[in-house]
């Protein structure tokens, strides 16, 4: 059965922004399956409106819309592209929701689209819980003992029947959100009142327990003429009841006997024919109980999902790309497997080696919010490690994750309660607890029984101890060749067998060159060495051959971000994937460094070889000595190479670009303030404080409002914004406690400003401004979570041109070499410098996708060796500065908060960055970008109804122009009394309710009946107690908008008017960058030489 | 960590690894092979087709389940060596009773662990499988690789003989009775070249009462006794000098439905007067893919061979493989060759059209392995039940 000749335009659906549970996997998978199926000659419309990914890239489409993923705008795509196909399975739960909705809307037979790969019914088995089992029990195959319930009457009866404790879920939902495990019929009655609003079909999965079990999933593809294969195992250590992706998972399986594995095989083949999946991948889930071995089918997923990323990751074999192969009619034994370029793709990867996964979370984002691993995901990303055995991938798994001293082993000294009963509730440091309750002298069996944690793997701990007990305490000198290699051989970080040595890092790097102890390169192949791979597909371990023969062209490698978390997401591999391009296409040999299974750049096509493995100072190292690279770009993938500038200079390494010390500089608070008072640039008044009394003398000097914050973060970790010296005290020790070995800095704090961000890129001489965004929210709000627009919306030309000038003069005085990120603020028509960061920025993918100029390959090819005036030569950037500022659409992006993923979290935007991901709106008219970036982030607006209204007094004046034009609109006003009597006053129609503490119902009651239609809320006193505290959370649970700046208010009010004049007709990226060009007449690139000249003297 | 003694183990080209014995002492000789196979060492290890072999696995981590009384292929393990990159200390199972290292000292089998075993993959791969020896007494490489040069190769030498059972008896004993719900129950004559435990359940699955042979049994014995097929068993060993084993196959031929599995395919081949040739380095593993040309369908498949019927044995064909069935002319009349291996093209199954036979290259029997082609001992009930 070859390739279908009835498909001829397909429509493929992306996941959208990236949140917990649905993060950058997505882009890999979609961005695969677009290439294959243009390459395919298909005619290709996809529709995603996350600008950081690379499948929104304009050459991954035929035409690329940054839209809405909801049925409304889908439709107007459909409409527009007519796509005979689509395909639904890439895009997480997400694109599969959005796809069953317009399917059972009946819109896709009327419009003649058939979806690929899973039909309406099969995925409606799979999904639906109650469905699900019925299909399972039907098939024969084991399932949990369970029942549905609608109310929380039937979820008590329900649970009485099966006997607690019972697990909870919601049906339809992704990531395992509103889910729990309850142990008596009150917290049940509880959790089920959440799970029931989370599922979009009202209808919970009340389950038997299977704590204590072990957990594994099967990656399973299936072919149109019923070839089915297994991708990949994976055995989760932590039992069940912690979410597979808060899991440390390990491929292949280590622990059962074939034929329980084969067993388990049977049923998961069973599994994807009863469900109906036609073709594809599903990824299954199945429990083992460890004491008999009875085996249960718990979950299945009929599309590429987060844990198919990682099959493909840890085998060579990319799912996606098959699948969507697959979906269009070819057979398994009709594709080749592209790594041995020979045999076909119908076939099971056997590795001879141990994948390691590790999720990274961020639960210091969240303080209110208990820090446990539940079955609700909360991890925000996960790196993977690869090794020849176990021991050796966990140790580069630790070093791969960037969490200070989790390569140093378990936690020291203190311990509030016995570890065996810690062990008990599953947390981050999970193994690090294993390996303290074995040095406490506990047994294997009594760590494995107390964990959870089956024997074999505790087992391992144990012989990484015993091999730490070997090193500890002796002088680095005294240890062997022979010790050392097998000191490595079960993965010590060289930090840690420092530590244990007493001796650094560098010593042991030092002394391992002496007794030539180094890893080799072995090769990911997909056959265990039985086929020759043609892939170049690498990872480091220590043993004796290495397989990796020298490449033929130059080399430059790529150091990539390591895992995704807040602040340092998807945008910066978007970055790292288009330097991979960039020097492909310029005749280098591209080497990515990167440890995320998630993304495009660790996708073994993106570069000229691709190393998967920590982003660490020792691994990093040890593929530069291999490689013997030109260069080495570290300005792409965020903080997390930015950091290992030093150590690769010191150890003889070229780093490509700006040099380490002019990132320093820029990092420097007290140096780079000195430096802007030398350009004549403006910036706020700052010092510095090593304890609080240093701290209240700076405040008192620069004056309050202040911003506090740690030394050397990104994403605004410990930030916070303080009004007097009351509250001084309390984040000054936070900010002192982020970053302990650094001052606090404190800035004085331009409230009320606008804020502006520029991305641009320089070549020593010339710089090319990308654009100048301006924020939505004021000052004082993560630019990672704040809004902001291209074109500026309300600044002059001659405050952009000021902030272009202040861009060149900076840029030039630092010497950047390739991006350079500036934050501004704007008040009272001065402009501030804020921030500069010689680096990529979370916002060179929007810039580049807004403005059709891609600045990270432009950077690239600075790094190289280009000046920007061949660039502009060649076409690559425009020859013309202020090209954003012309462009005749608005494009606005809108950040994407997990606070629903955190029960108790407080969803005020503030100074430290919370957001998981973004989305952008794209339109004509400016109102209507808003809306759809508001609509794209989830925070779908209203149309009409109600809006409960509650101001600080700072606020209170400047509410009454939007309260009046909302009740213009129609909507009904609620206030708590302050708010109330004001708008009262200003004439203003609105019914005042109650606080918490004043009464039922109260607001919150309201919010919980969903009788509120939009929250706003601007926060008056901080803190989990306050009654705005309470609004916004229960806004949050309810899923209703909430609104907690001003100008955020304002844009609401823009998006809602917008959506009222009626839906506009979308436009494909291509069409935009299409207009863009021609509004943009070529000229000659604006040389600031002279005005920096001028500046510098 | 308890280490085992230091080890050695060489190839005949001189190659060395260095590692830690691990079950017995002492020192083995065979044909080193690789086994890419990520589950089931038990049944690896038990299976007598890897007799006279020293079996490396792929998969770093061996023997972290242990070993049980029920997942053994045979009744003592037969592979003259393993060689492992780690063999777990600890037997982690419910099933679980021995650990991996105790397996081996009490079969008095050694092996040898901490060795670059993908560096070994890849030298087998390119310069095929080689004599090799394992020692943890020999540890000087140039005495132990001369050794190695002194102890005879694979091909040509008949090693059913050395793993067959001496006397016929009924598998019941060893799997419990055909299952008497299928209709009719038939009479199997199996014959142990090296015989695999679950194709014996299998057979009884598929409502056979099986009588096990040994390998030298004639042809005339098994014909006496009416039964209503013949299974030919996997085995080790070059079929072309496993001569009785193809005596016996011509002279059942015709007469009595025959099933043959490995060896036993191979030894059906020669007997339709085709041939066999030792392969460069084999199939070993539960990866397989294989094209059943009757169905088009792909299977995964388990695989154990050295040697393989070759397909331009019988001289010209007839059709194109891929295209239609591939059918030879052979003295039993019209052969079909049925079976084929996706990743190197190697003939995978045969199925006489003029008499009642059939045979598969690969294990339907898995153990280890995937499950997929476990319909062919229905096939073969289908044989007997429409001769």
């Amino acid at each position: 059965m070859p390739k279908r000749t009835d498909v001829h335009r397909i429509l493929v659906i992306g996941s959208g922004p990236i949140v917990i549970g649905q993060a950058c996997e997505f882009d890999y998978s979609g961005t695969q399956a677009c290439a294959v199926l243009r390459r395919e000659g298909y005619h290709v419309s996809l529709v995603n409106p996350n600008p950081a990914t690379i499948m929104t890239d304009p050459e991954f489409a035929d035409a690329t819309y940054l839209e809405p993923l909801t049925q409304e705008s889908m439709l107007s795509v459909i409409e527009r592209e007519r796509p005979d196909s689509m395909l639904p399975t890439m895009g997480g739960q997400t694109g599969l929701n959005v796809a069953v909705e317009l399917a059972e809307s009946g819109e896709l037979d009327r419009l003649g689209v058939r979806l690929l790969g899973a039909s309406p019914e099969a995925i409606h088995r799979a999904e639906d819980r109650s469905g699900f089992h019925r299909t399972m029990v039907d098939a024969g195959l084991p399932v949990p003992r369970s029942g549905t319930a609608r109310s929380v009457d039937e979820a008590m009866r329900v649970a009485g029947f099966i006997g607690y404790p019972v697990i909870v879920r919601p049906s339809f939902m992704l990531g395992g959100g509103g889910s729990g495990f309850v142990t008596d019929p009150a917290s049940l009655a509880e959790l089920v009142v959440r799970s029931l609003a989370a599922s979009p079909a009202t209808e919970v999965l009340v389950e038997e327990s299977l704590a204590g079990w072990k957990e594994f999933e099967l990656e399973v593809m299936r072919d149109g003429a019923d070839n089915a294969v297994v991708i990949c195992s994976i055995e989760n250590l932590d039992p069940m009841g912690v979410h597979t992706g808060d899991s440390i998972t390990v491929a292949p399986q280590q622990t059962l006997t074939d034929r329980e594995y084969q067993d388990m095989r049977d049923a998961a083949l069973a599994c994807i024919r009863a469900i109906g999946v036609e073709t594809g991948g599903s990824n299954i889930q199945f429990a083992v109980s460890p004491r008999d071995g009875r085996m249960v089918l718990i979950e299945m997923n009929p599309r590429v999902s987060r844990s198919s990323a990682l099959a493909s990751k840890a085998t060579g074999f990319p799912i996606a790309k098959v699948a969507a192969l697959l979906a269009v009619g070819y057979r398994l034994d009709e594709i080749t497997n592209d790594i041995t370029g020979q045999t076909p793709a119908a076939f099971e990867p056997t590795l001879d080696y141990v994948v390691v996964k590790v999720p990274r979370f961020a639960f210091e984002k969240f303080p209110e919010t208990d820090p446990v691993l539940t079955s609700t995901m909360k991890s925000v990303g996960e790196v993977m490690a690869i090794g020849r055995t176990f021991k050796e991938a966990l140790g580069k798994a630790w070093r791969s994750v960037e969490r200070s001293g989790f390569d140093l082993g378990p936690v020291t000294g203190r311990s509030d309660q016995p570890v065996l009963l810690s062990l008990g509730i599953p947390a981050e440091r999970q193994l690090h607890l294993v390996e303290a309750a074995l040095a406490a002298g506990h047994s294997v069996e009594e760590v494995a029984g107390a964990s959870g944690v089956d024997p074999w793997f505790v087992d391992q701990i144990a012989q990484v101890l015993e091999e730490t007990r070997a090193l500890h305490g002796r002088a680095l000198d005294s240890i062997s060749h022979v010790e050392l290699r097998e000191a490595k051989r079960v993965g010590l970080s060289d930090a840690r067998i420092g530590w244990l040595t007493g001796s650094t890092e560098l010593g042991v790097r030092r002394r391992r060159d002496e007794l030539a102890v180094a890893p080799v390169f072995k090769t990911v192949d997909t056959c265990g060495g039985e086929f020759p791979a043609v892939t170049p597909y690498h990872y480091s371990t220590y043993e004796e051959e290495d397989e990796v023969g020298p490449a033929a062209r130059p080399r430059i490698v790529i150091l990539g971000a390591g895992p995704n978390r807040i602040g340092q997401g998807i945008e910066f591999d978007y970055a790292c994937v288009h330097a991979a391009y960039a020097l492909r296409d310029s005749g280098f040999e591209a080497v990515m460094v990167n440890s995320n299974p998630e993304t495009v750049s660790t996708d073994y096509d993106t570069s000229g070889r691709l190393y998967f493995e920590p982003v660490s100072a020792e691994d990093v190292l040890a593929v530069c000595r291999k490689e013997r690279p030109i260069g080495v770009i570290v300005q792409l993938g965020g903080q997390t190479p930015l950091k290992l500038a030093h150590v690769l200079e010191a150890e003889g390494f070229t780093v490509l670009g700006t040099r380490p010390e002019a990132i320093d500089l820029a990092e420097d608070r007290g140096k780079f303030a000195a430096l802007c008072s030398e350009l004549g640039i403006s910036a706020p008044p700052h010092g510095e404080a090593r304890d609080l009394g240093e701290a209240r003398g700076v405040a008192a000097r620069v004056g309050y409002p202040v911003v506090v914050r740690p030394s050397y973060v990104l994403g605004g970790r410990a930030m916070e914004i303080v009004y007097g010296e009351d509250e001084l005290e309390r984040f000054v020790r936070t900010a002192a406690d982020a970053s302990p070995d650094h001052p606090v800095l404190i800035d004085r704090f331009l409230e009320g400003a606008i804020e502006v961000d520029v991305d641009a890129v320089a070549d020593g001489a010339d710089v090319f401004v990308g654009a100048v965004m301006e924020h939505i929210e004021e000052a004082g709000v993560h630019s990672g979570d704040s809004s902001c627009a291209i074109p500026p919306p309300t600044l002059s030309d001659e405050e952009l041109d000021e902030v272009e000038r202040i861009t060149a003069v900076l840029a030039r005085r630092l010497g950047v070499r390739g991006l350079m990120n500036l934050q501004l603020a704007v008040k009272d028509e001065r402009i501030w410098v804020l921030e500069a960061n010689p680096r990529a920025s979370r916002t060179v993918p929007f810039v580049s996708k807004v403005t059709g100029v891609p600045l990270a390959k432009a950077a690239t090819m600075v790094l190289a060796g280009r000046t920007l005036a061949e660039l502009a030569a060649n076409g690559l950037i425009p020859s013309e500065p202020g090209h954003y500022r012309r462009l005749p659409y608005t494009s606005v992006k809108a950040a994407v908060l997990p606070f629903g993923r955190f029960p108790g979290a407080d969803s005020v935007l503030g100074p430290e960055m919370r957001s998981t991901g973004e989305v952008m709106g794209v339109d004509r008219d400016p109102g209507m970008a808003l809306a759809k970036a508001l609509v794209a982030s989830g925070a779908a607006l209203p149309r009409e109804g109600t809006v409960f209204v509650s101001v600080s007094n700072r606020d209170k004046r400047a509410i009454l122009f939007p309260a009046k034009r909302l009740a213009d609109m129609g909507f009904r006003l609620l206030a708590t009394k302050g708010t109330a009597g004001v708008l009262r006053r200003a004439g203003i129609e609105v019914t005042k309710v109650d606080k918490v503490s004043e009464g039922t119902p109260s607001v919150i009651d309201m919010i919980e009946e969903g009788r509120v239609d939009l929250v706003i809320n601007t926060p008056f006193g901080r803190g989990p107690r306050t009654d705005g505290y309470h609004i916004r959370t229960a806004a949050w649970q309810a899923g209703i908008p909430c609104v907690t700046t001003l100008p955020g208010v304002l844009a609401a009010i823009r998006g809602i008017e917008a959506l009222g004049e009626g839906p506009t007709e979308p436009r494909s990226l291509q069409e935009y960058h299409a207009l863009a060009r021609d509004s943009s007449p070529a000229r000659a690139v604006l040389d600031l030489r002279a005005e920096a000249e001028v500046a510098t003297t | 960590m308890p280490v085992g003694p230091p080890a050695l183990l060489a190839l005949e080209d001189g190659t060395v690894f260095r590692g830690r014995g691990f079950g017995a002492t002492g020192e083995a000789f065979g044909e080193a092979v690789f086994n890419t196979a990520m589950s089931g060492y038990q049944e690896v290890l038990t299976d007598p087709s890897y007799a006279g072999q020293v079996v490396a696995m792929t998969c770093p981590h061996q023997g972290n389940y242990g070993t049980n009384r029920e997942d053994a292929e045979s009744a003592q393990v037969r592979v003259a060596g393993f060689a492992v990159r780690e063999a777990s200390r600890r037997a982690s199972s419910w099933r679980g009773e021995r650990t991996l290292w105790e397996e081996l000292a009490v079969a008095g089998v050694v092996g040898i662990e901490g060795i670059d075993t993908r560096r070994l993959t890849l030298r087998l791969r390119e310069s095929g499988a080689m004599r090799c020896g394992v020692s943890t007494e020999d540890l000087d490489p140039p005495s132990l690789v001369r050794r190695i040069l002194s102890t005879p190769g694979m091909e040509g030498t008949d090693l059913a003989r050395t793993v067959t059972v001496a006397e016929p008896y009924g598998a019941g004993s060893l799997v419990g009775p055909a299952d008497g719900s299928r209709d009719p129950v038939l009479r199997v004559a199996a014959y142990d070249f090296g015989l695999k435990r679950n194709i014996l359940r299998l057979l009884a699955a598929a409502g056979c009462e099986v009588i096990v042979f040994p390998a030298r049994t004639v042809a005339a014995a098994i014909l006496a006794d009416g039964f209503d097929g013949v299974f030919l068993s996997n085995g080790p060993g070059d079929p072309a000098a496993t001569t009785y084993g193809v005596d016996a196959a011509r002279e059942l031929l015709g007469k009595v439905p025959v099933f043959g599995i490995c060896l036993g395919h191979q030894l059906l081949g020669l007997a339709l007067d085709g041939r066999t040739y030792k392969m460069k380095f084999g199939h070993r593993g539960a990866n397989q893919p294989v094209r059943d040309l009757a169905t088009g369908r792909v299977e995964v498949t388990s695989h154990n061979h050295g040697f393989a019927v070759d397909p331009e044995g019988w001289g010209s064909r007839t059709a194109e493989r891929d295209d239609e069935r591939a059918i030879v002319r052979t003295p039993f009349g019209r052969v079909a060759l049925t079976h084929w291996n996706l990743n190197d093209g190697t003939l995978e199954g045969l199925r006489c059209l003029d008499v009642p036979a059939l045979s598969v290259q690969y294990h339907p029997e898995a153990a280890p392995g995937p499950h997929d082609s476990r319909h062919l001992f229905e096939e073969f009930r289908e044989l007997m039940v429409h001769a």
